[in-house]
């Protein structure tokens, strides 16, 4: 394998796995502001217990999710040198942003907020985890606001041999950015309100604090309800999206060669022969592609095969056609899971207003297996949208095989992929060790009652200027 | 009147400072966990100690990579590509170390707790001894070619002086951690980081003069901004003496802020020292890159300008708050979170 391979598995399996906690930290750290909230306003200690709880599982998963992206900013530079060489000037701005106003934001009140319980008053702890979830939130923002770049690079100028930004306020107002922002911001909720109903499922099959557990789960089930509206609505946006700025990625997450028919099927599944060109045992829904593409039952969409020859005009002869099967197949997994998410909420959201919840054993196992759906669906939306872009890194201005680093050597990635993979595996053990062993702590667990609190400047000798 | 280019490479060289000068001190800390606690209740007393804080202190260096990329893209892919290795060890270290403080105390098993002392302690040792070699060679100069490439052999990162640097730069963040400690720590276990801070005076005095001494030779350095780092090595000599004096006069505010300005001495020397290259080539001076050859265009640099200005009194202001917020010391006896 060569350098490009090799820096490209390094960069999919890191950031994937990145993936894995930073949208379950966006929707707890909500979800749990949440709990709190509704302690300091209604006053009643069963908040208090759940923002706890649910707080210890946050800060196993927040401290996996902090560690495994800091490689991040550091892998463009080590892997990825001639890419940052050549959009740094546009590209590194949101970065730069982003740490200094997310991270920074979330490290600091998170470390009040672990260690602020009886030291601040409890509207301002409240606050605290508020600022935190409005860091994981700023963070999603600039992150995916250079990410839209590369999807549909907008306020750039390509000069002095690179791409220079001229319009900052046009990277903020991207369209790309403002389609996959919220899509990415509900998803990561529904991650967490999942987490929590199919934890919360497994407690209530076995009977045990029984109020604490349909407590969460109220919260969380709302939370869920609204983000998967929230992710349909906006998926539909992002395809509508998708058609006018990559259509090349819209036509190979349907398999479409040629261009359609008007009004255009969509097609449920497909057997497809990338050498070929063609596919077999299609099972076609009529209509269906044309709504999603263009908000209406007709329009035809264009096929692979004639953007190949425009793309061929226009940027030069080369393969613009990214791996098929993998952006078909993920986009149909996203897609089916984040349906599943939104019936499953509704679902749960009628047992529990029926108060049938803790009778329904069933949809009690259904949402432990659920758990997985969100974190399956974020992977599986990320390998559509990443795997779709090839060969470009850039859109239109950069392929991925020309971004990587000139210096370094294969065996230099492979060393650091294997050593980075291991030490992934051990983490992802430890954390899940982890969060058994917290959840079978329960919700009594740590119910310490509070200390006093010392005057720091009675004791002789304290003052640090003495 | 200062240019953005300029500007830019000191909000970078204050972001590498900060970093050194906090997260310094929770490297030594990291170290001190594992040498100067006599049980775990001690080991824990020293990881509250800068429980709340470490997290916000390696934002100082997310940051800088940050800045560096946005400010100077071409010095970020050739340094960050360049010194491959190093850069994969350091995130070993602080990725171990991040989650080391998280886990270690979620469960009492003793095997459980000693592999996480291990991992702090290596986790702790390791960024500070690389980065440490990686600044050195990037004053010695590492051979960059025309088209800012990078290609190191392991002599261009590894050698005496390079280690002589990574080694005292990793004794005085365990030096200004053990500081840290009295200011933060009680009774017998401030009694010992102090004894142990007093103790590593003279060791410390060698290797920094050791290291200046080599960086006279090794750099041109004194030859480039001679004057102003002359100036700065007389007033880090009073620093250094006038902190001896403050740890042995037991006046812990004072001698922390000595330490502190050691470190920040030693820091800013470096990027004083590159300036105005970021990196220096060792083929040929023209091959070096500038805060001009390296950095982003003017609009950029002015955007991110007008951004970081508005942010930063927040960003400082909130932080300044949380140390004031946990200004109490860290008793063992009482209930600790990690």
């Amino acid at each position: 394998m060569d350098v490009v391979e090799l820096s490209r598995i390094q960069f999919a399996s890191t950031t994937l796995f990145h993936f894995l906690f930073v949208p379950l930290s966006i929707g707890l750290a909500f979800i749990i502001a949440i709990m709190e909230t509704m302690y300091v306003v209604k006053k009643d200690d069963k908040y208090k217990k759940m923002a706890k709880f649910w707080g210890h599982i946050f800060l196993i998963n927040f401290a996996v999710g902090v560690v495994t992206g800091i490689l991040q900013e550091f892998q463009f530079g080590m892997n990825w040198s001639e890419y940052s060489r050549f959009v740094g000037d546009v590209f590194g701005a949101p970065l730069a942003i982003e740490a200094l106003l997310a991270f920074f934001l979330e490290s600091t009140f998170l470390g009040l907020w672990i260690f602020g319980w009886d030291r601040l008053p409890k509207w301002v702890h409240a606050l605290c985890i508020w600022l935190v979830s409005l860091g994981t939130i700023f963070s999603a923002f600039f992150i995916l606001s250079a990410n839209s770049f590369m999807q549909h690079p907008v306020g750039e100028v390509l000069q002095n041999g690179r791409l220079e930004m001229n319009d900052f306020l046009a990277i903020m107002t991207n369209g790309q950015l403002w389609v996959e922002f919220p899509h990415t911001v509900f998803g990561s909720f529904a991650t967490g309100a999942l987490f929590i109903v199919g934890i919360s499922a497994i407690a209530l099959l076995r009977k045990k604090h029984v109020a604490f557990y349909k407590g969460s789960f109220k919260v969380a089930i709302v939370v869920a309800l609204i983000s998967g509206i929230g992710i349909a609505l906006s998926g539909h946006e992002q395809a509508l999206y998708l058609v006018e700025t990559q259509p090349m990625k819209m036509a190979a997450s349907e398999g479409l060669w040629e261009d359609s028919a008007d009004p255009a099927p969509w097609t449920v599944f497909a057997n497809i022969d990338t050498e070929a060109k063609e596919n077999s045992g299609e099972l076609k829904i009529p209509y269906v592609l044309s709504f999603l593409s263009y908000g209406e039952f007709s329009g035809s969409v264009e096929g692979m095969n004639s953007l190949q020859e425009r793309y061929t005009e226009l940027y030069g002869p080369g393969n613009y056609i990214p791996p098929v099967k993998t952006t078909f197949w993920s986009f149909r997994v996203m897609t089916v899971l984040g349906g599943a998410v939104l019936a499953l909420s509704i679902w749960g959201a009628y047992l529990y207003a029926r108060k049938k919840l803790v009778t329904s054993k069933w949809y009690l196992r259904i949402m432990i297996v659920a758990i997985s759906f969100p974190f399956i669906g974020n992977s599986a939306g990320w390998i559509m949208t990443e795997i779709g872009r090839q060969p470009w890194v850039v859109f239109g201005y950069m392929k991925t095989e020309d971004a990587v680093s000139a210096g370094v050597t294969a065996g230099e990635v492979l060393f650091s992929l294997i050593t980075f993979s291991a030490l992934y595996l051990i983490l992802f053990a430890v954390m899940i060790t982890l969060f058994v062993r917290e959840i079978k702590k329960g919700p009594e667990h740590d119910i310490e009652e509070t200390e006093p609190i010392a005057d720091p400047f009675t004791k002789e000798g304290q003052h640090a200027f003495s | 009147m200062l240019s953005l280019n300029e500007f830019w490479f000191i909000l970078v060289a204050v972001l590498f400072v900060g970093f050194f000068f906090l997260e310094g001190f929770d490297f030594g800390v990291g170290i001190a966990s594992k040498f100067v606690a006599k049980d775990d209740l001690e080991r824990r007393a020293f990881i509250n100690s800068i429980g709340p804080y470490w997290d916000a202190n390696e934002v100082w260096l997310i940051t800088a990579i940050g800045a560096m990329f946005a400010a100077f893209p071409n010095w970020y892919a050739s340094m960050l590509s360049g010194f491959y290795l190093c850069f994969a060890f350091i995130l070993f270290g602080l990725i171990g170390r991040g989650v080391a403080f998280e886990f270690r105390g979620k469960a009492d098993h003793p095997t459980w707790r000693k592999t996480w002392d291990w991992v702090i302690l290596f986790g702790s040792i390791i960024p500070p001894l690389v980065f440490g070699i990686m600044f050195t060679a990037l004053i010695q100069g590492v051979p960059i070619d025309e088209n800012m490439h990078m290609h190191a052999g392991i002599s261009d990162v590894i050698n005496v002086y390079t280690v002589l640097g990574g080694v005292t730069l990793t004794m005085l963040c365990v030096w200004h951690g053990l500081i840290f400690g009295t200011l933060r720590l009680m009774d017998t276990l401030r009694e010992r980081c102090r004894r142990a801070a007093k103790s590593l005076l003279p060791i410390n005095a060698i290797l920094l003069v050791a290291f200046l001494g080599m960086t006279f030779f090794k750099t041109d350095m004194f030859s480039v901004h001679g004057n102003i780092l002359e100036y700065l090595f007389m007033v880090g000599i009073l620093v250094y003496i006038a902190s001896g004096y403050f740890i042995t006069r037991k006046r812990d505010g004072w001698a922390f802020l000595m330490s502190g300005l050691i470190m920040i001495l030693l820091i800013a020397s470096v990027f004083i020292g590159l300036f105005p290259r970021v990196m220096i080539s060792s083929i040929s001076e023209a091959y070096s890159l500038t805060v001009q050859s390296a950095s982003s265009g003017d609009y950029s640099l002015k955007v991110m300008t007008y951004i970081s200005l508005a942010l930063l009194p927040f960003v400082l202001g909130y932080q300044i708050w949380s140390y004031y917020v946990f200004r109490k010391r860290v008793d063992h006896k009482e209930h600790m979170e990690y």
